[in-house]
């Protein structure tokens, strides 16, 4: 069992309650406490937070871990790792490994495989269709049964009308909220980059804005015939927004993400045709960025998250359209949210912690993102002022495809509490 | 070297030319290009009127065939050949005869043009300082130079050597 | 003489006094072509590798006699872009032809990007024969030399380019480069082959051909590459040739002394009447004689460029 924890002095924010204030958080047996439960206690382990923001850990509803399949490229072990140095302490695996998440069997190997590698909460994300394919629904009930807490065919999205509301009406039946990756394939043929000026002048192939926007609509327009929740992954441009915007408005139980690349980078980057500006969905333009940064202030969209795609480098080093979609970003992402939303755009840290831990949690379903007393002890400490460059050799993922290396940024996660037990702080990592 | 004894070098130059080669009503002038051709069309003038009709006159450039490609990178001037010179008396005519390399370029080019009955050189000064076993055949003045000075004939040809830096630290 | 640049990648980063090096060097190849002995040493002891990825006849055929003119050694390796994908990469490819040391790589592929990104991660000069729908630098270098060749000038002519744009590397290099040098350019074409976003290129846009035709000082026609896109852009050649084919019928509506350009290889009949390909007013067999002075003209030049590695 771990020792007794104190985080003392530090500007506790906790949206669940409300909560901005400076006092101290204490955690015995993994479970969070009144700071008084400790006195007379010995071995307490005390962290100083002077300066510092204390909040509920850390959740990312949008990560790819790549086992099983691919550990080359990541293992649970080592994004878990990178998840922790992030200062998130529960992350949700997509489903699009090797095999994709679409059995029983697969879920039970990745949990297994979390309890024993991971020293973050690795939740798991089942697949919507058999195989990733959009044909034939997956077990949602038994994939449930196996622990998955959300549904997604993430990298792909069904294509059929009727299949996405089938998928709907079963979900709502069994209980577990839809994570869509919103694009019209038939618009996003050969597509590698946002259609517009920059795709015209580099003779790349355009993935217009629309085919995104259409499978939201479409997403919208099912959430209100069958009533059940679903959430649209990675949003990027202004349209997108202004559907959940008016979709919001109506009641209609939707909501959308956004991912840290999409406001900080914008398609110009493409021009050196440096892959690691390669995204799925593509980075747009600064108009669209600006219009998710407004949506977020809003409340419009009110879920952040990185969509963490680890790639190996020999398959980013090739021809621009030959290589793969994504980024890291579990890493990076507390400090460019930090960066971007709170420093450039005012936007109040409670605002972004809140979307980051206890609008998460409600999606999926699970009693986290607060610092309630009784709650289990992820606790995330951040400072959000201190600027500190990015190094892609420093990462803990076992890959570097970063378009981020280099940069400066105010803020970031400094460290991380799992169950009441520091994993990583500036100075590393905890073992057991 | 000032305006006067260039212009009398040349005068001296083309009364050798016009007494060593019997033919040369027949000859082409040819400047390389670019310091040659001031020198070559002043030389034609010349030999044109010393024997009544119009010596042919043109340029030729050397920049594709100099030995020195890629350490340095000379601008392709135009070669300009008044007529065919296959069979003919072609002069080369530079400004400076230094190294000798210029001269063996132009000869190369020469032979992708044709193949001349003979070529003679004609240089305003020599300078010294050969790398290859070339020797002028009409030379306005011989100047004494360290191998580190420059000498240079101005484009507009009336004009003088100059010596920018004499003494070499 | 200020040509820096240790590749040719593509005409939008070029500068108008660049473009006018490659004319003027140009200018003397054209006269070197012409003598009886087609060659000069510049490139003696130097290797050429011409790495076409994507199949090309004209082009490779023009930079082979182009590097052979120079006195340089070519050698010609011909990999059709899926043989890459299942095999070795293209860096992988392109390391070993310079452990072998080829000083210059011509290289012509399918993906838009390539050769700045075997540019960036070599020491030998790269020169973009064509990358995907990017960029076809020395086609426009040719066609500008052409056009000056006859009208001694560029700026203020109006110059119609027709066709399929959207897929044209050659529409990319010829915008960018005409439009630098002063020239208006007019795009016409189908609307799915000619989106809005050219416009942001700094050009007209028009779908009427007819109406462009009277105003045109130089009618520049693009292939209309069927093989290269799926059905749903236009419904047949049919329909493109009732609405963009130069037809000697058009053709009375054009400038009398208006100039024809293709890159090639021309469907005759299709965008451009057979009769009209071999008319008065077509230059297109100038352009390529042209090409062969340009080609040379970049290697001379980037045989000289200093420029330092950028990674």
């Amino acid at each position: 069992m771990s020792h007794p924890l104190l985080i003392k002095n530090g500007r506790v924010l906790d949206p669940a309650s409300g909560t901005d204030t400076l006092r101290d958080i204490a955690a015995l047996d993994g479970v969070l406490v009144s700071p008084n439960a400790l006195r007379g206690l010995s071995g307490v382990e005390e962290f100083d937070a002077t300066g510092l923001v204390v909040c509920p850990g850390l959740i990312d509803l949008h990560v790819h871990l790549r086992e099983p399949g691919r550990p080359d490229k990541e293992t649970i072990e080592t994004g878990s790792r990178a998840a922790a140095a992030g200062g998130f302490t529960t992350i949700l695996a997509m489903p699009n490994t090797i095999p994709v998440t679409d059995s029983a069997s697969t879920v039970a190997w990745i949990r297994q495989r979390a309890q024993e590698k991971a020293c973050v909460h690795v939740l798991v994300c089942g697949c919507l269709s058999q195989g990733q394919k959009g044909e034939v629904l997956a077990p949602f009930a038994s994939l449930k049964k196996a622990g998955v807490v959300a549904l997604s065919d993430d990298g792909r999205c069904i294509q059929s009308a009727e299949l996405m509301r089938r998928a709907f009406e079963h979900a709502h039946m069994v209980g577990l909220p839809i994570l869509d990756h919103c694009q019209d394939e038939s618009l996003t043929a050969d597509g590698v980059m946002n259609e517009g000026y920059w795709s015209t002048v580099l003779g790349l192939h355009g993935w217009p804005a629309i085919a995104e926007e259409i499978m939201i609509s479409r997403n919208a327009m099912l959430a209100d015939l069958t009533r059940h929740r679903v959430h649209c992954q990675h949003v990027t441009t202004a349209g997108g927004a202004r559907i959940l915007r008016e979709a919001r408005s109506r009641g209609v139980p939707i909501s959308g993400e956004i991912c840290p690349h999409h406001i900080a980078l914008t398609d110009a980057g493409l021009e050196g045709y440096d892959t690691n500006f390669k995204m799925n969905p593509p980075l747009r333009t600064q108009a669209d960025a600006d219009a998710l940064v407004e949506a977020f202030r809003e409340g419009v969209i009110d879920i952040l998250a990185s969509d963490h795609a680890p790639h190996c480098d020999f398959e980013k080093e090739v021809e621009f359209q030959e290589a793969p979609f994504g980024i890291l970003g579990l890493e990076t992402e507390a400090g460019l949210f930090l960066e971007h939303l709170h420093h450039r755009h005012g936007i109040p840290l409670m605002d972004i912690v809140r979307a980051l831990t206890m609008n998460p949690a409600k999606l999926l379903q699970i009693p986290k993102g607060t610092l309630a007393e009784g709650a289990e002890a992820d606790i995330t400490v951040l400072d959000t002022e201190t600027p500190w460059t990015v190094d892609k050799h420093q990462s803990a993922s076992k890959s570097r495809n970063t378009p981020f290396h280099g940069q400066t940024l105010r803020g970031r996660a400094v460290a991380t509490f799992v169950s009441g037990r520091k994993v990583w702080d500036l100075a590393g990592f905890y073992g057991e | 070297m000032d305006q006067t004894e260039i212009r009398e070098s040349i005068v001296r130059m083309a009364s050798d030319i016009a007494r060593k080669e019997p033919n040369y009503p027949h000859a082409v002038l040819l400047g390389i290009q670019k310091g040659g051709v001031p020198i070559a069309r002043a030389l034609a003038a010349e030999l044109s009127s010393l024997s009544g009709r119009t010596i042919a006159f043109g340029s030729i450039d050397v920049s594709f065939y100099r030995d020195d490609l890629g350490q340095r990178l000379p601008y392709p001037e135009p070669t300009v050949l008044p007529t065919d010179i296959n069979g003919r008396l072609v002069i080369l005519a530079d400004s400076v005869l230094f190294s000798g390399r210029t001269v063996v370029a132009a000869c190369d080019a020469l032979k992708d043009y044709g193949r001349a009955a003979a070529i003679r050189l004609a240089v305003l000064v020599d300078r010294g300082h050969r790398e290859l076993p070339i020797a002028p055949d009409f030379v306005g003045k011989y100047i004494t130079t360290e191998f580190h000075q420059k000498v240079r004939v101005r484009d507009d040809f009336v004009a003088v050597v100059t010596y920018p830096n004499p003494t070499t630290p | 003489m200020s040509w820096k640049k240790k590749d040719l990648l593509d005409i939008r980063s070029l500068s108008v006094e660049e473009i006018g090096e490659v004319h003027a060097a140009a200018r003397t190849f054209r006269d070197v072509i012409a003598r009886e002995i087609k060659k000069v040493p510049a490139l003696r002891g130097k290797t050429v590798v011409n790495l076409f990825a994507e199949p090309s006849t004209r082009t490779r055929i023009s930079f082979d006699l182009a590097a052979k003119r120079l006195s340089a050694d070519v050698v010609d390796f011909e990999a059709s872009s899926s043989s890459f994908r299942k095999g070795e990469t293209l860096i992988d490819t392109v390391r070993n032809l310079e452990a072998l040391n080829a000083e210059f790589i011509i290289l012509r592929h399918a993906a838009a990007g390539a050769a700045q990104f075997i540019a960036e991660r070599l020491s030998a000069h790269v020169i973009n024969a064509g990358d995907g729908a990017h960029e076809h630098p020395t086609q426009a270098l040719l066609d500008t030399f052409t056009i000056l060749q006859n009208r001694g000038r560029i700026a203020e002519l109006r110059v119609l380019i027709s066709g399929d744009i959207l897929f044209s590397r050659v529409a990319r290099s010829n915008i960018h480069a005409l439009t630098k040098l002063g020239a208006t350019v007019v795009l016409c074409g189908p609307a799915t082959l000619l989106p809005d976003t050219f416009r942001e290129l700094g050009v007209e846009i028009s779908h009427d051909f007819e109406a462009e035709l009277p105003k045109a000082d130089v009618v520049y026609l693009l292939r209309i590459q069927h093989e290269r896109q799926r059905a749903v852009y236009f419904p047949s050649i049919g329909e493109f040739v009732a609405l963009f084919g130069l037809t000697s019928e058009r053709f009375r509506l054009c400038k009398p002394d208006a100039l024809i350009m293709h890159p090639g290889p021309i469907n005759r009949g299709v965008e451009l009447a057979s009769e009209l390909a071999d008319g008065r007013n077509s230059v297109i067999l100038e352009q390529v004689t042209n090409g062969l002075a340009v080609r040379m003209a970049v290697l001379y030049l980037l045989n000289g460029g200093q420029a330092p590695l950028e990674h």
